[in-house]
């Protein structure tokens, strides 16, 4: 029945044959409780006197609240309790405040205005679920409809209504200095210059909701000792759980979280509105509380993968070869922040997709608009762009004429390139996959394309240095909206240049929000047995032209190749002591020493305080 | 609010109880009965989650109200297995990994019933053609659609 090819001839020396698991026929610990329909969902566990609570939703994409009346809903059959803003202690949360990212912007229940449609403004708690709903259309808003902004650019502008508050400018601040997220690495306006072609596009996403069957949905009820049981299908349980802490000021110890059977996700319940809401409302009552979304809710109300704009600019050869690639990209975060901004960071250190081109430019907008607030959906972040790069890479066949498979093998990554992010690549297998792929559709390459091979050839030259990158300032918090920045895509004039070999500003000028996510060489990468991975010409002292990686040899198409030999020497970590940022100059006295595991290792990633979860094979 | 008095057969037992005037069949066998393997996906009659079988054919309990079901015979996934001994349905869905979440199983395992039961070697597009009222998210129906085809095969070579 499985249709799962192993193709054990691709990277061959890198696996074991005895595996275990992989490849042979398995059964779900948990399908026997799925076939015969036990498997325990929040909403299966039953509670004597169950109360059910709705919200009551606005209609407007953006409004100011004048007043609430919520008389007349108190008064109807069934009602125990109509809660506002008022009932929530701290009523202002960002989602990723847990781990101290971003700022809070986004209320549990609005108060002074509405953001998006389907924002809650009241909650009505009573005997049924028909109860509830009867008594949330008896609450009275007086609304005062306020000018909205759907489009993500539109929201850039100077005119543009301001959305939320916090963040002023409609769109995220970066580093404490940028409204984007910027990437730099080498030169493309000198690359375009000298391009036998020019390929722009522009290429637009749709908002897509994750619609599990299950909507999102908790039951909470009052536990002995002063505690709150919470049943939730939550994906993030204890994201929730803190969140739910944070908003209801409550201390966790109080809070009791059973999860982790979720009738589907796909990221969709993440967020962490529903628990905290049921929570509330058993606060409020006493009773337990089911706060569920209808489908209807789901779709509207429920945080979708955001829309966003992608528009790409290449500069291409005759030959095929892609010499620069720009992006100007824009996220629609919807009316609150959440996790959209992380995801910029993330999809940046993606650019410019699976291939080596050695001048990229980006500038990343996470944008706040009067739409739905957008989460978590299967790759965020990358989903996207990997979508226009693909259409991309077609325009580029079609306007140089040549194979779109053979342009892929031809501009393809391989081991030891230098990504634009300044990290070596690892693992790559594009080539691999097109050549697969080509021979599984029929399509025909040439000779050359298929004796390509990911292992041989990377990280030659410069493929594997960094390049002396043009640096711009364009674009700082608040200029765009002061009329100070005419163009969203990165600037045409460099003001500065940083030499070769090291990294940007962007980096390391940055000051870490949390000296948690510093950025640590001894904490990132797959460092296998003595041969850190670690750039090595990533000092100012390193002459640009002469990477200190240990390069195969060039060999010959199809010949099997060995993996790169290791460098005898250690080479010295990059990073900063966690303390402070540091110009590049001044981080070579205080470099660390490099880490020594206990033991040596070549299997999965052993490195102290890292998930145990965290495994893989890596190529030695 | 008025109570009706509803009597049916629920997986070989009598369930007799008082219902709400209105209330969907898929509240009173979760909460009246507590037959929890309905499952309420959408409450629109849109995702086949809550497929029961009424007089062995598929209806969504969702919209359908508890007091038509009187004198009737209804068939849930908790009745499906005969004790210890799975349904051939179940054990082909447990081979074949045809659950993920599982959430949309308990329809989709009624509607391949109502399927079997009227149509013992059904072609894969009546296969296809008999859960297109069931939606799921995780497994892209392939797995599904091949395990009723082996409880089918499996069941009929029994049958002969």
């Amino acid at each position: 029945m499985s249709s799962i090819e192993f193709r054990k001839d691709l990277f061959a020396d890198e696996r074991d044959d005895n595996l275990k698991e992989i490849g042979k026929p398995t059964v779900r610990q948990d399908i026997l409780g799925h076939v015969t329909g036990r498997t325990p969902y929040y909403d299966d566990h039953l509670f004597d006197g169950m109360l059910h609570m709705r919200a009551v939703r606005s209609p407007h994409h953006h409004a100011e609240i004048r007043s609430i009346d919520t008389s007349a809903a108190e008064r109807m059959p069934g009602v125990r309790r109509v809660a506002t803003a008022r009932d929530v202690p701290n009523n202002l949360n960002t989602l990723l405040s847990l781990i101290n990212f971003g700022r809070d912007d986004e209320p549990l229940c609005a108060h002074d205005k509405v953001r998006y449609r389907g924002e809650a403004v009241a909650w009505v708690i009573a005997d049924t679920e028909r109860q509830a709903r009867d008594a949330v259309a008896a609450v009275r808003v007086d609304y005062s409809v306020l000018r909205h902004v759907l489009d993500v650019e539109e929201a850039l502008a100077p005119g543009a209504p301001v959305v939320n508050e916090v963040y002023p400018n409609n769109s995220f601040d970066y580093h404490a200095k940028y409204d984007h997220q910027k990437l730099r690495f080498g030169d493309v306006n000198a690359a375009f210059a000298r391009a036998d072609h020019v390929i722009e596009a522009e290429y637009q996403m749709s908002p897509i909701e994750q619609a599990p069957i299950e909507t999102c949905g908790a039951i909470a009820a009052p536990e002995t000792n002063d505690r709150f049981v919470c049943h939730t299908n939550t994906q993030a349980l204890f994201f929730s759980l803190g969140t739910t802490a944070k908003l209801l000021d409550m201390a966790s110890s109080r809070l009791h979280f059973i999860g982790g059977t979720a009738g589907g996700g796909f990221g969709g319940k993440v967020d962490s509105i529903v628990e905290p809401t049921a929570v509330l409302g058993a606060v409020l009552t006493g009773r337990p509380v089911k706060f569920a979304w209808d489908r209807h809710e789901e779709m509207q109300v429920g945080a979708p993968r955001g829309g966003e704009r992608w528009r790409l600019k290449d500069g291409v050869m005759h030959d095929g070869r892609i010499i620069a690639r720009e992006f100007t990209g824009f996220f629609d975060s919807g009316a609150y922040m959440r996790l959209s901004p992380y995801a910029i960071i993330k999809g940046t250190g993606h650019l410019p997709g699976p291939y080596s081109i050695p001048n990229v430019a980006s500038n990343v907008y996470c944008c706040i608009t009067n739409r739905t607030p957008a989460t978590a959906m299967r790759g965020f972040g990358i989903t996207a762009v990997d979508f226009a790069i693909e259409c991309q890479m077609d325009r580029i066949a079609e306007a140089v004429g040549m194979n779109p498979v053979e342009l892929r093998i031809l501009n393809a990554y391989r081991d030891g390139d230098m990504k634009a992010h300044r990290r070596k690549a690892k693992n790559t297998a594009l080539i691999e996959c097109c050549q697969v792929a080509a021979s599984k559709a029929n399509w025909p390459i040439s000779a050359s394309a298929a004796s390509q091979s990911s292992l041989a050839g990377g990280g030659q030259g410069d493929r594997g240095a960094i390049p002396e990158s043009a640096t711009d300032e364009e674009g700082r918090i608040g200029d765009r909206r002061q009329g100070k920045v005419a163009t969203t895509s990165p600037s045409k004039s460099a003001s500065g240049r940083v030499p070769a070999g090291t990294h940007t500003e962007a980096i390391v000028g940055a000051p870490v929000q949390n000296p948690d996510m510093q950025i640590d060489a001894e904490r990132i990468g797959h460092r296998m047995g003595a041969a850190p991975t670690v750039p090595t010409a990533s000092t100012t002292t390193s002459p640009p032209a002469t990477p200190t990686s240990a390069a195969p040899p060039a060999l010959a198409p199809g010949q099997p190749v060995a993996p790169p030999a290791p460098p005898s020497v250690p080479a010295p970590p990059v990073a900063a002591s966690p303390v402070a940022p540091q110009q590049p100059a001044a981080r070579s006295p205080v470099t660390p020493a490099p880490y020594e595991p206990a033991q040596p290792f070549n299997r999965g990633v052993k490195r102290p305080g890292s998930s145990p979860f965290t495994s893989g094979f890596r190529r030695r | 609010m008025p109570k009706a008095p509803v009597t049916f057969i629920l997986n070989d037992a009598e369930a007799a109880l008082f219902v709400d005037a209105g209330a969907p069949l898929i509240d009173v066998l979760r909460r009246g009965v507590g037959d929890l393997t309905p499952k309420h996906g959408c409450g629109q009659g849109t995702c086949g989650a809550c497929t029961v079988l009424i007089d062995g054919k598929a209806h969504l309990s969702c919209l359908t109200l508890a007091e038509t079901v009187e004198g009737k015979r209804v068939d849930t996934t908790a009745g499906l297995a005969g004790g210890p001994q799975l349904h051939a349905l179940q054990d082909a869905f447990i081979e074949g990994f045809a659950a993920q979440c599982g959430f949309c199983t308990s329809g989709m395992l009624m509607a391949a019933k109502a399927l079997l039961d009227a149509n013992p070697d059904p072609s894969r597009a009546e296969v296809i053609e008999a859960i297109s009222g069931n939606l799921c998210r995780c497994t892209g129906y392939e797995p599904i659609v091949d395990a009723i085809l082996t409880a089918a095969a499996r069941t009929q070579r029994r049958a002969v």
